[in-house]
């Protein structure tokens, strides 16, 4: 079940939109938000807040690369790993993130501290290479920056 | 209506209808995969592509109308080329064991690849492996043999309305998906197993049981209900071994789970085949019997539940049971009346009979007490 | 030359609506509703502004196609989901001065008479949804969206839909499949979208960039505007350049200026005066240019006749340490990742281009990949459900086209020399 507060948000979307339907993907990032990750729970209170069978919310929610269909960290870095990005080394920050934090792409450290997601474009070829940590854009990362800068986040 | 010129013959047809139905009707074959007629269109599996006088690029037959004077080329070494890919590049990812595939012989890949003569594959490599786990009695889903023609989830939502399945994940991974990856959980009604163009959806209780050889199809009709859906019995050495319905029937080809998958009664041995007579009053004290329970009968099996059964009644003749029957309810009606008499009948007669039954309860009984599942 | 799109945005509070309103913002609206709404189409028309997502298609053609057809409501979409990779033109203006392109929707949405907007942001632009959601709300404040814009009986509702991480979105009718919330599976066309579109009603679909010109066109008149630029395709273009050169970033330059005028005079040349190798012009999709035909004017009808399209006008530039099978083989796994699945050959065939490169890139290429390579491509090429599959097509085409012998090369040799 969503939280009341949960449930008035989606039903404020779905005032925005002609058919109920439309609310799924924003439905859905609330109940991200809310279960952590995109639970069995997560996926029915979906369907029950939107009216779309259960099935299909799931073949929605695995459509698209964002949302998280395991437990994550507390803190998610999106790395991009496309051509702008990689012929500036995005590979070995990989490796980097990989040694100093034990985190293989697609996993979460053992402390749950970090997730780590390779990306495709993120929108940021002009400063690559390029992560999202959380919400917030890092630019220019260098194999000395990049450590300093996931730090910060605990 | 358009006229409309395919491969050089001209044909005149109704607005709105597609290139693919025109060629169908000109008797010109254009290969199909995801294509079902009761179906909306996909145009995913892109074999059914043409060539149009005009347009630039290639269009699927299966999706685009017909225009007025439009020139369509089904087939030529460049549309060919591509078809021979797209199935290359199917059964670059397909189980090849046809040999013991359920749908062997009735099977559209396979039959495709039969006609483009494909054997060696120019791609080899990983396949996508998946566990098979549906616990339930009669779909077994293959999903390594599907071909991602979303035909399944068409009929589920637009034939059914229940959506039990959908595609999931994307591109290369996608799937078809129940919620949460589970067991199938639906009304089993097996229309998917109907339409499914290769071996990825079939019948549990048809394994084994034989495919082509050796097998006769009878039509009839479903005794389960009013409905009256028309059925094709697939008989093997006199027994019913699996039940399709073709399309071009009054239910075009559609059937519930009662008429496509439970069969098993025919030549079950708890079947009653000749007239019973009580031998024996209802005995109070004699224990009784265990109850039908889910998975299992009580835990006794057949032979002993007929004995049982037999201990109280005796076979009988058809003449012997109906003189003993007319006789019983004579008596009934003249020592309490014929509105002591009351008749029930049954969906799975036809009109007729359950007219004759009645006529037999108002006039030979002279009793109103007449009623039946659906209502008199 | 003065800024139009990017008007501003060194003020640190560009994204503010006082700043916005201070620096001449909302004229054009203004201007707009005291307009007929077919006389802005007809200007929109006049100034010949050309769809800026790639396709180059007349802006105007596409708002007269929906306002002529009957049914109603109608919708406007604003495409903000730029995923090709090398593209990051419309995050300045997402980021940096959101009422621009808000200013645009509300007029096109008059023009086109629509009365709900939505800009289908992509997921990957979290900062960008904070930014448009702040703006749309102080448009809202100033009664510049809602009800009775400017006071006038004149409709415009505004909200952000937010994508989740699927290139196929930014193709308009997935994008629609998207919005409605399904999954992001192209639609058959015909129909298109200006008649049977977003819930089945007729739907205008623009880019960021598209609907950011249409504020200036209002204000100076379609004739000022189509001063810019080249005479076929009129108007400011952002350009933005990534890969080896001096200043990577988003350029704001008349349509038509010349390619190595972008790369050499704007971004200031090859990075540490290396030598150049090869430039993709338009974002990923678009096909690679050697350095001997990189003298083409950056345009919708020019492109073509020089083998290569503007696409997003993303240009990415690659000096000669790069390994162009490398680039090639990492633009396939984007394709692969990204195919939506519909389609058999997209589905499959973004796959084996992705693996055959992939043997090749790591040493294990065998006699006759490169035939099979093209083999596949040209069985996707045209034939697809959509241009996703048309992109990766084109590329592993265009990468064999002009650099075979390091194809060649790598199979002959069992991997790649640059990175041994």
């Amino acid at each position: 079940m969503l939280s009341e507060k949960a449930i008035k948000q989606v039903d404020e979307i779905i005032a925005r939109y002609p058919a109920k339907r439309s609310a799924v993907m924003p439905a859905l990032y609330i109940a991200q938000m809310e279960f952590g990750w995109l639970t069995p729970e997560a996926i029915e209170a979906v369907s029950e807040a939107t009216g779309v069978p259960k099935a299909t919310v799931k073949g929605v929610a695995t459509f698209y690369a964002m949302y998280k269909h395991k437990p994550i960290g507390r803190h998610l870095i999106q790395l991009c790993t496309n051509v702008s990005c990689m012929i500036f080394g995005a590979e070995r920050l990989v490796d980097i993130i990989k040694n100093k934090y034990g985190l293989e792409a697609g996993g979460t450290t053992a402390d749950g501290r970090f997730s780590l997601v390779i990306m495709e474009c993120i929108g940021a070829c002009g400063t690559a290479p390029a992560m999202l940590v959380d919400t917030d854009f890092h630019e220019n990362l260098t194999e000395e920056n990049i450590v300093k800068i996931l730090e910060n986040y605990k | 209506m358009f006229k409309v010129t395919i491969d050089g013959k001209t044909i005149e047809v109704q607005e709105g209808t597609t290139v693919l139905d025109a060629a169908k009707m000109l008797d010109i074959p254009i290969p199909t995969l995801c294509h079902h007629p009761k179906l909306t269109p996909f145009g995913g599996c892109r074999l059914c592509i043409v060539e149009i006088k005009g347009i630039p690029r290639p269009v699927t037959s299966c999706t685009t109308p017909v225009s007025d004077g439009m020139e369509v080329t089904t087939s030529n070494p460049y549309i060919e080329d591509l078809r021979k890919t797209v199935l290359e590049l199917i059964l670059s990812d397909h189980p090849n064991d046809c040999m013991v595939c359920e749908k062997a012989g009735d099977c559209t890949l396979q039959e495709l690849a039969y006609f483009y003569g494909i054997r060696e594959n120019r791609f080899e490599g990983e396949r996508r492996i998946y566990t098979k786990r549906d616990g339930n009695p009669f779909i077994e889903r293959d999903l390594e043999k599907c071909i991602m023609c979303g035909r399944c989830v068409k009929v589920c939502d637009e034939v059914e309305g229940v959506g039990a399945i959908d595609f999931g994940y994307r591109g290369f991974s996608s799937k078809i998906c129940t919620p949460f990856g589970k067991d199938l959980n639906c009304e089993f009604c097996g229309q998917c197993v109907a339409v499914c163009p290769t071996g990825a959806l079939t019948g549990k209780m048809w394994k084994q049981k034989g495919r082509q050889k050796d097998i006769k199809e009878i039509e009839t009709t479903c005794p389960y209900c009013g409905c009256g859906c028309s059925l094709t019995l697939h008989v093997r050495r006199n027994e019913v071994i699996k039940i399709t319905s073709r399309e071009d029937t009054l239910n075009e080809g559609w059937l519930c789970v009662k008429g496509r998958f439970s069969y098993s009664f025919i030549n079950s041995p708890d079947r009653l085949t000749k007239p019973l007579i009580r031998i024996a009053p209802k005995d109070q004290s004699n224990p009784p019997l265990p109850p039908f329970v889910k998975g299992g009968r009580g835990g006794i099996n057949n032979s002993l539940l007929v004995t049982r059964y037999s201990s109280l009644f005796r076979e009988a003749s058809w003449d012997e049971a109906v003189d003993y029957i007319a006789k019983r309810l004579k008596t009934l009606k003249d020592k309490y009346g014929p509105d002591a008499i009351a008749g029930l009948s049954s969906a799975r007669c036809t009109n007729e009979e359950n007219y004759l039954f009645q006529k037999f309860m108002r006039a030979g009984i002279g009793t109103n007490n007449i009623d039946h599942c659906a209502r008199y | 030359m003065e800024t139009i799109l990017l008007k501003n945005i060194e003020n640190p509070n560009s994204a503010d609506i006082d700043e916005y309103i201070k620096a001449g913002g909302y004229r054009s609206l203004q201007k707009a509703i005291e307009m007929q709404p077919k006389a802005i189409i007809d200007e929109v028309k006049k100034s010949g502004l050309r769809g800026r997502g790639g396709a180059g298609f007349p802006t105007g053609m596409k708002w007269t196609f929906a306002s002529s057809d009957p049914k109603t409501p109608r919708y406007l979409l604003c495409n903000a989901d730029e995923g090709e990779p090398g593209t990051f033109k419309d995050r300045p203006i997402l980021e940096k001065n959101p009422h621009l392109l808000i200013e645009g929707m509300a007029i096109a949405g008059y023009a086109i008479g629509a009365e709900y907007g939505y800009i289908y942001l992509r997921g990957e632009y979290p900062g960008a949804k904070d930014i448009l959601d702040t703006a749309i709300r102080q448009a809202y404040d100033r009664g510049l969206l809602g009800d009775n814009i400017l006071g006038r009986a004149v409709r415009f509702h505004l909200s952000v839909h937010q994508g989740a991480g699927a290139y196929i979105c930014g193709e308009e009718t997935a994008l629609i499949e998207s919005l409605e919330g399904e999954r992001g599976q192209p639609r058959i066309k015909p129909p298109f979208p200006v008649n049977v579109g977003a819930w089945s009603k007729p739907t205008v679909i623009n880019n960021v960039e598209t609907l950011s010109n249409i504020p200036y066109i209002i204000e100076t008149g379609a004739e000022a505007y189509s001063k810019i630029g080249s005479r076929d395709c009129p108007g400011p273009k952002l350009y933005c350049v990534s890969g080896h050169v001096e200043r990577p970033g988003v350029y704001e330059l008349p349509m038509g200026i010349n390619l190595r005028d972008i790369i050499y005079t704007h971004a200031g040349g090859i990075r540490g005066g290396e030598k150049l190798k090869a430039v993709i012009p338009g974002g990923v999709s678009t096909p690679i240019l050697p350095p001997d035909k990189i003298d083409c004017p950056m345009d919708f009808v020019n492109m073509p006749k020089h083998g290569s399209m503007l696409g997003s006008g993303a240009v990415m530039v690659f000096d000669d340490t790069v390994c162009l099978v490398k680039v090639c083989y990492r633009a396939l796994r984007f394709f692969d990742h990204e195919s939506c699945g519909k389609c058999t050959p997209c589905r499959e065939g973004t796959g084996w281009l992705s693996n055959i490169l992939g043997r090749i890139e790591h040493g294990k290429g065998r006699d006759g990949d490169i035939e099979l390579l093209l083999d596949v491509a040209g069985n996707m090429l045209g034939k697809t459900f959509c241009p996703l599959g048309d992109g990766a097509a084109s590329v592993v085409q265009n990468f064999i086209r002009h650099f075979r012998p390091e194809f060649e090369g790598h199979i002959r040799d069992a991997g790649c020399r640059l990175q041994n």
